[in-house]
């Protein structure tokens, strides 16, 4: 028979006027390893809040733990009582404390007044990271630590903790391959010891395999559970939006003038030898897992850092940038792949951001800078790439998603750029949104831009690309056209 | 489509609010202070203000980039000591050009000062307070040294004309200070540099990846405080008639005050001239007023302290969590 | 190299066993027990400071008004025992600690309650406290000390050939002070909170952290060490004068940054602060001793803090230099 670690039937969450969760039904079987999967905003977090005792949800619920008596909620000592623990993205360590003692922090809060046992927390901390088998120093501060190591302190914490059923927020995000695939080895091994484990995502490709079955939610309703065989990475996503993908790709053409060369360029540590043509009108797909170097590459075309060997040509012209303002100058314009921290300042206007770019131009003269200039530039750039914002005036971080990506291209638009590279535009962008980014991206290049479309979504590069590139290890590995592949072949390879 | 009542931002109600909380002050203490509203007290207001006030644009500016300028006082001191210096060794006689050639080289040094003050926030990278604050150690012991604990008096009478005298009645302090409220408003508000000071004091790298040249506009907004701050010291210099390092060093923490008062945020990115410039202006008020009623400056100190907490407690539930 | 000498700590040892060694070679009087205790007579009063300073700014806050409130502390504490008349030190220090607790549980209740951010209410605590304190005493010293205050408590006297020296009661409390606040912040439970707290607050508080209490307790400590620090001023002064301390409070933060402690919290430790004390100390008192100038004196105090300041960004200014920082 089946042991359940967890049962969960009928779950349904309101705030005030929204529902949150309809009648979510939930189960997951001792040692399994579960994708739990939607959008933003599909119900995943306030589902998990439920299980750990942070929300009360609606009455009719019944929850029951390791196939003990159902409950109609639980409270937060019973989670804890029952193991469940959660590792929410941002890992919540405390980065100037040193690994055991990050392990051993909820001791610190039982006992404030108890001495602090460095020894015991020792042991503590490398029995913990032995059960777990790699190679971590206690002693070391976690903020000289990679964020995959991080990760790890956090699962260790969980299971210094006595932890039997995790959930994991997101743990892949930020991981290359090579850290993932660990990550993946030790959750195997906490399967092996009965331990269940959830990972939470919406972009699951890279946990698929070592997932049993997949729990879909979709605007808080359970679209299903199914087994992860025969699934893949399309099938997931269509279940995840409701939506049949059917957009089409960009029809086969022939580019002539060509806007950007890249000669051998290098960059020690980041990237070798790329050589690649960027031509008038194209949009070329640069797609490789975090870590394949592609971030760096487009950090050296606009200027952030530079290269250590090789060229860049511009209209046939060699070209150096000692900075992005000259980048800027030359007509390239960069979104970054960091909204939230690089591409939009949050908590300023979402004027003073569309103008960021352009106050060379908008103050005319020199020492004027007219706020009414700004407010049209502003206007103007709402209109034309239909964003939803009701006053320029409010913060950007009013904006939604999809929306504040709008205000990412109109005030690189507004620059007039030749060549517009974009890392990963679509993240945290829901699909509907998604769809009508990449509208606005083929306008501009119907327009004559030239397109570096940087992305780890092989169905992103597959349909909106007119050649594509696979960056693994720094170095470009394969050129292909996707007329010529299938979307899940191009998958295996970018995965390779 | 836009509801009316947005385009009465959250500023222009700060503003009104700010104004109606100074009539209030005007009348309330109008109304119980004896002779509060004879031409008298706005007059020695009018004298006792511009310090204070320009003191308070030097630390505006840092705020709103995200830090704070420490150094504002003894930058002061010092460049009101290199005036003094110039005009006594070189221009004792030389009438009323003294006057321009001293507030050119006060604010000069002060510029350089803050200038360098700027370069180290900007390519040093370490927080501004703890750079200000060393600055502000170093430059209190340079004039310790150059005044060796004295005073430097002894100015030729032109000074006196800056300090004392008025111009179509407004003394001439004031509008000194009013001309560096309305450069400040033109700097903050209507050129580029203005426009990135709030960009970088908000984010600094989104800035960069923005385009604008973060570490140029750390240094000039440094330098501007610096050039201020070096207006400061001629303003003090000319009223005292003489310069002693430590002169206005108890404005410091409360031109900290006036801005937070006036709404600029202390993580940077926020902060408006025109409540300060009226917030300056009600603390003037309140000072003033409670000195006519008996009070000491210092209870007026204390009022500050007070009402500055007071306001936060008030704004609490408005503010989202940083 | 050790982890220890490229810690802040280890670091200001060096540089405080190297100025050390420079002022021996350089002059006759620097190494003599008399020099020795009269540097630790003499900042017993800002080691005391110092140590309540870091207390807070590694549970990631910052507090202005703490000088002021010692000056507080010492003109109520001391008008209160002239009024009653008698009093003894265990009464001296119980009631000034008591009234420094309060004043610094005053800035912790607007930090914890109305979350206003720690440099506004101690700025605005500062300018009240000050404020109050010179309307009060309308800028009098006192200068009527009971004599339990007044008399000299030798704790330790070493006869030399030439005179005597002698450690007085104030070290004793200032090492009693450091003792407690380093067995507090090192080796308890409380103080990992502390330290988690000012390294991540969201985390700890997810973690169970009591955030008031962290935020009463790094504030109370302070009040604490600012109030008992007070008291050892006037009986080392022998009087209270209202404006003694005004401006104290920016030299502590100076000393305790140099320390190593970071502001936005976390880092930091006891010992790292009274190195950055007595290394200022030190070179002031080299200085004396050679013979330079008094005028000068913080000029190369300035110095030696902008120059400690570049040195340890030194990996930004050569990015070349830096390495990754992995694990």
């Amino acid at each position: 028979m089946e042991r359940y670690a967890l049962q969960a039937r009928s779950v349904t969450q309101t705030f005030g006027a929204f529902t949150a969760l309809k009648h979510v039904s939930f189960d997951l079987r001792e040692g399994e390893v579960h994708c739990l999967a939607g959008e933003n905003g599909s119900g995943k977090s306030t589902l998990i809040k439920v299980i750990n005792g942070v929300h009360a949800p609606e009455p009719g619920a019944e929850i029951s733990f390791h196939g003990e008596r159902a409950v109609a909620r639980v409270s937060p000592q019973e989670a804890k009582r029952h193991g469940v623990h959660v590792i929410w993205q941002d890992l919540a360590l405390f980065p100037d404390l040193t690994v055991a003692e990050n392990i051993s922090f909820d001791g610190f809060v039982a006992r404030p007044f108890g001495p602090r046992n460095t020894a015991a927390n020792r042991q503590l901390a490398e029995e913990v990271i032995a059960r777990i088998g790699i190679a971590l120093d206690p002693e070391a501060i976690l903020g000289d630590l990679s964020i995959a190591k991080r990760q790890i302190v956090a699962i260790c914490r969980v299971l210094a903790a006595d932890a039997r059923i995790i959930f994991m927020d997101e743990p892949t995000a930020s991981l290359t391959r090579k850290e993932t695939d660990a990550l993946l080895a030790i959750v195997r091994r906490l399967s092996s010891d009965g331990i269940s484990v959830v990972f939470v995502s919406h972009r699951l490709a890279e946990v698929l395999d070592v997932c049993a079955r997949a729990t879909v939610l979709k605007d808080g309703a359970l679209v299903g559970t199914f087994p992860t065989a025969g699934m893949t990475q399309k099938r997931l996503s269509e279940l995840m939006t409701g939506l049949e993908l059917n957009e089409q790709q960009r029809p086969k053409s022939a580019f002539a003038d060509r806007v950007l060369e890249l000669k051998g360029l290098s960059r020690t540590g980041d990237y070798q030898d790329v050589s690649l043509t960027l031509h008038k009108g194209e949009i070329l797909g640069l797609t490789g897992l975090v870590g394949s170097g592609r971030t760096e590459l487009a950090l050296t075309l606009f200027g952030m850092t530079q290269p250590t060997g090789g060229q860049i040509l511009l209209d046939g012209r060699k070209v150096r940038f000692s900075s992005n303002q000259d980048a800027i100058d030359a007509g390239i314009a960069y979104v970054s792949e960091d909204r939230l921290n690089l591409g939009l300042v949050q908590n300023q206007s979402i004027e003073k951001n569309t103008a960021a770019t352009v106050l060379d131009e908008l103050a005319e003269p020199k020492y004027w800078l007219s706020p009414r200039r700004v407010r049209a530039l502003c206007d103007f750039w709402i209109e034309k790439l239909r964003t939803k914002a009701s006053d320029p005036a409010l913060p950007v971080s009013s904006l939604s998603g999809g929306n504040q990506q709008r205000i990412v291209l109109a005030k690189w638009l507004a620059t007039n750029p030749r060549v517009l590279i974009l890392d990963a535009p679509t993240v945290g962008v829901d699909v509907g949104a998604k769809a009508g980014i990449f509208r606005i991206v083929r306008d501009l290049a119907e327009q004559g831009m030239a397109i570096l479309l940087i992305t780890d979504e092989a169905g992103e590069a597959h349909t909106h690309a007119d050649r594509v590139l696979i960056l693994r290890g720094g170095a470009i590995r394969e050129d292909l056209s996707p007329h010529d592949i299938s979307e899940d072949a191009l998958e295996r390879l970018i995965n390779a | 489509m836009r509801p009316r009542f947005t385009s009465w931002s959250g500023d222009k109600i700060e503003l009104s609010a700010m104004i109606a909380f100074l009539l209030l002050c005007v009348t309330l203490f109008g109304s119980v202070a004896p002779h509060f509203l004879t031409g008298g007290i706005f007059r020695s207001m009018a004298f006792q203000l511009p310090e204070l006030g320009l003191l308070t644009l030097a630390m505006f500016i840092p705020i709103v980039a995200g830090g704070l300028n420490l150094a504002v006082t003894f930058t002061a001191n010092i460049s009101g000591l290199a005036a003094a210096f110039l005009v006594k060794e070189l221009m004792l006689d030389a009438g009323m050009v003294a006057l321009p050639a001293a507030l050119i080289a006060g604010v000069g040094v002060g510029l350089l000062i803050g200038l360098a003050t700027g370069a180290m926030v900007a390519y040093v990278g370490a927080h501004p307070i703890l750079v200000t604050l060393g600055a502000m150690i170093f430059l209190r012991g340079l004039g310790e040294l150059l005044t060796r604990g004295g005073d430097i008096s002894g100015l030729p009478d032109s000074f006196k004309t800056l300090g004392h005298e008025s111009l179509f009645g407004v003394p001439i302090p004031m509008l000194v200070f009013l001309a560096a409220v309305a450069f400040c408003y033109y700097i903050m508000q209507l050129t580029k540099l203005g426009f990135s000071i709030h960009m970088v004091g908000s984010n600094p790298r989104a800035s960069l990846y923005s385009g604008i040249n973060v570490n140029r506009v750390l240094v000039w907004v440094y330098g501007l405080s610096g050039a201020l701050s070096g207006l400061a010291g001629i303003v003090m210099l000319a009223r005292f008639n003489s310069v002693r390092v430590g002169h206005g060093e108890s404005y410091l923490l409360i031109t900290i005050l006036a801005c937070f008062l006036a709404g600029a945020n202390p993580f940077g990115g926020f902060g408006r001239v025109l409540p300060l410039a009226i917030g300056l202006m009600s603390l003037q008020v309140i000072a003033s007023g409670m000195n006519l009623m008996g009070a000491s400056q210092h209870l007026a100190t204390a009022a500050w302290g007070a009402f500055l907490i007071l306001v936060m407690v008030l704004h609490a539930p408005f503010q989202a969590k940083p | 190299m050790p982890k220890v000498l490229t810690s802040p700590e280890g670091v200001l040892a060096c540089l405080i066993l190297l100025v050390s060694l420079i002022l021996t070679a350089t002059t006759d009087s620097f190494f003599s027990l008399q020099n020795l205790f009269d540097l630790l007579n003499n900042q017993s009063v800002n080691i005391i400071f110092a140590v309540g300073l870091v207390v807070v700014l590694v549970a990631g806050g910052i507090d202005i008004s703490f000088a002021v409130a010692a000056s507080v502390v010492q003109y109520v504490t001391v008008t209160l025992v002239v009024q009653t008349g008698g009093a003894t030190w265990g009464i001296g220090l119980i009631l000034a600690g008591a009234v420094g607790v309060s004043l610094g549980l005053l800035n912790a209740l607007f930090i914890h309650r109305f979350r206003i951010v720690s440099i506004i209410v101690t700025i605005g605590t500062f300018n009240l406290y000050f404020g109050l304190l010179m309307y009060m005493s309308r800028g009098r010293s006192i200068y009527d000390i009971p004599d339990w205050l007044y008399d000299r408590i030798p704790i330790l006297t070493v006869e030399l050939e030439r005179g005597s020296a002698t450690l007085y009661f104030p070290v004793l409390v200032m090492l009693a002070m450091v003792a407690a606040t380093w067995f507090l912040l090192a080796r308890t439970g409380l103080g990992r909170q502390i330290y988690g707290f000012g390294s991540n607050p969201e985390a700890a508080r997810r973690s169970g952290v009591n955030v008031a209490l962290i935020h009463a307790f790094a504030y109370g400590w302070l009040g604490l060490c600012a109030g008992i620090a007070g008291l050892m001023q006037v009986h080392i002064v022998r009087e209270v004068l209202p404006n003694a301390l005004y401006g104290r409070e920016l030299d502590i933060l100076a000393a305790v940054v140099l320390g190593g402690a970071v502001l936005g919290g976390g880092r930091g430790t006891v010992w790292g602060a009274v190195f950055g004390v007595v290394l200022l100390a030190i070179i002031q008192n080299g200085l004396n001793l050679l013979g330079i100038t008094p005028f000068a004196f913080k000029m190369i105090v300035g110095a030696v803090i902008l120059a400690a300041i570049t040195a340890t960004n030194a990996e930004r200014l050569l990015p070349r230099l830096k390495t990754r920082r992995e694990g």
